[in-house]
């Protein structure tokens, strides 16, 4: 069983790592909609696989957050990338796969993935 | 949805739109029941609002006029031989219990508790969730105001941490041999 030990020992790491990364947070956020048709879309392993990723990549400066509609259900798992001094980016009918591109892509080198957003959905 | 904890995952949704800072979650499996119940101590709802909810067309939000999260949760419930009920009171909060039975070969699978919980708690720093779960006279409990209390101020998102509830969460539920 994993041990409330095990836990304290884990708390004593995050401690010195997070002493670490302070003040590296700037803004960046990825929001998936978590509304009843973006769970039912797939919203959750979408989501899980954007956090796995960023972790991955010691996206430290990026926030992982959720909302609830936004309005479009038809193209739902949705995902918007807000970057400070950019344009909100929506990407659409988002699977895990995508993800790795997506953070590759747009949030490590700064291209937002064209053919993944909703604009180009809508075409 | 799929499985069972995906509704879970829209139902506490709910809970956090009303402000909750606690929200529990509570499954039972027991003579041939399967319970599925969330509370929470948010705004809660006016009787009014109560009687609109069993209604499928009602939903307060401006920007879309049918609400779907609870009626596909009720329809899950009585597809499977079950039914939910909701109670609720301004000022205190809303508990929604929704019954299943266990064996109906229309009940959808519990499924993946751990990934629901792993959601909840890493994209809302500043609740606390407690997840029970019982099967006949076992049970298992993980409530994030405890695991604040060893922490000491380190966020329960950090990923070594997360990791830990996720093993921890699947360590718990598996010990129960868990039919659902
Ligand atoms: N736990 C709760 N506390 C307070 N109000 C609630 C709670 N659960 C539901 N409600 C009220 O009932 C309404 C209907 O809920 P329901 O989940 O069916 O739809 P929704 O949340 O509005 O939309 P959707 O679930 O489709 O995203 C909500 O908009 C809210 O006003
Ligand atoms: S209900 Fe589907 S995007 Fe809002
Ligand atoms: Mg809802």
């Amino acid at each position: 069983m994993k041990s409330i030990a095990e836990l304290q020992a884990l708390r004593d790491k995050a401690r010195e790592k997070m002493t670490v990364r302070e003040g590296s947070h700037d803004g960046t956020r990825v929001v998936v909609g978590m509304a009843t048709c973006g769970i039912a879309a797939g919203a959750r392993p979408v989501l899980k696989a954007f956090t796995e990723e960023i972790e991955k990549r010691h996206l430290g400066h990026v926030a992982v957050v959720q909302t609830g509609c936004i309005g479009m259900c038809q193209f739902e798992p949705i995902v918007e990338v807000i970057a400070p001094g950019k344009e909100k980016v929506t990407y659409g009918k988002v699977t895990p796969e995508m993800v790795a591109k997506i953070v590759t892509d747009h949030l490590v080198n700064g291209n937002p993935v064209a053919e993944y957003t909703v604009a180009n959905l809508m075409k | 949805m799929r499985e069972l904890s995906l509704n879970v995952l829209d139902i506490a949704q709910n809970s956090i739109a009303a402000a909750a800072t606690l929200v529990t979650i509570e499954i039972e499996e027991a003579m041939g029941m399967l319970t599925i119940r969330i509370g929470d101590n948010g705004r809660g709802m006016t009787n009014e609002q109560l009687e609109q909810i069993r209604d499928p067309f009602y939903t307060t939000r401006k920007t879309r006029r049918v609400g779907m999260g609870i009626p596909l949760f009720r329809m899950a419930a009585e597809m499977a031989g079950g039914s939910l009920a909701i109670e609720s009171e301004v000022g205190v909060g809303t508990t929604v219990t929704a019954r299943f039975g266990l064996d109906h070969i229309d009940r959808m699978p519990l499924g993946d508790m751990v990934g629901t919980m792993d959601t909840l708690i890493r994209l809302n720093p500043g609740i606390d969730f407690l997840y029970r779960h019982t099967v006949d006279e076992r049970s298992f409990e993980l409530d994030t105001r405890s695991l604040r209390e060893v922490l000491d101020g380190v966020p329960l998102s950090e990923p070594d941490i997360m990791d830990w509830i996720d093993a921890n969460l699947t360590e718990g539920i598996q010990s129960l041999g868990s039919n659902a």
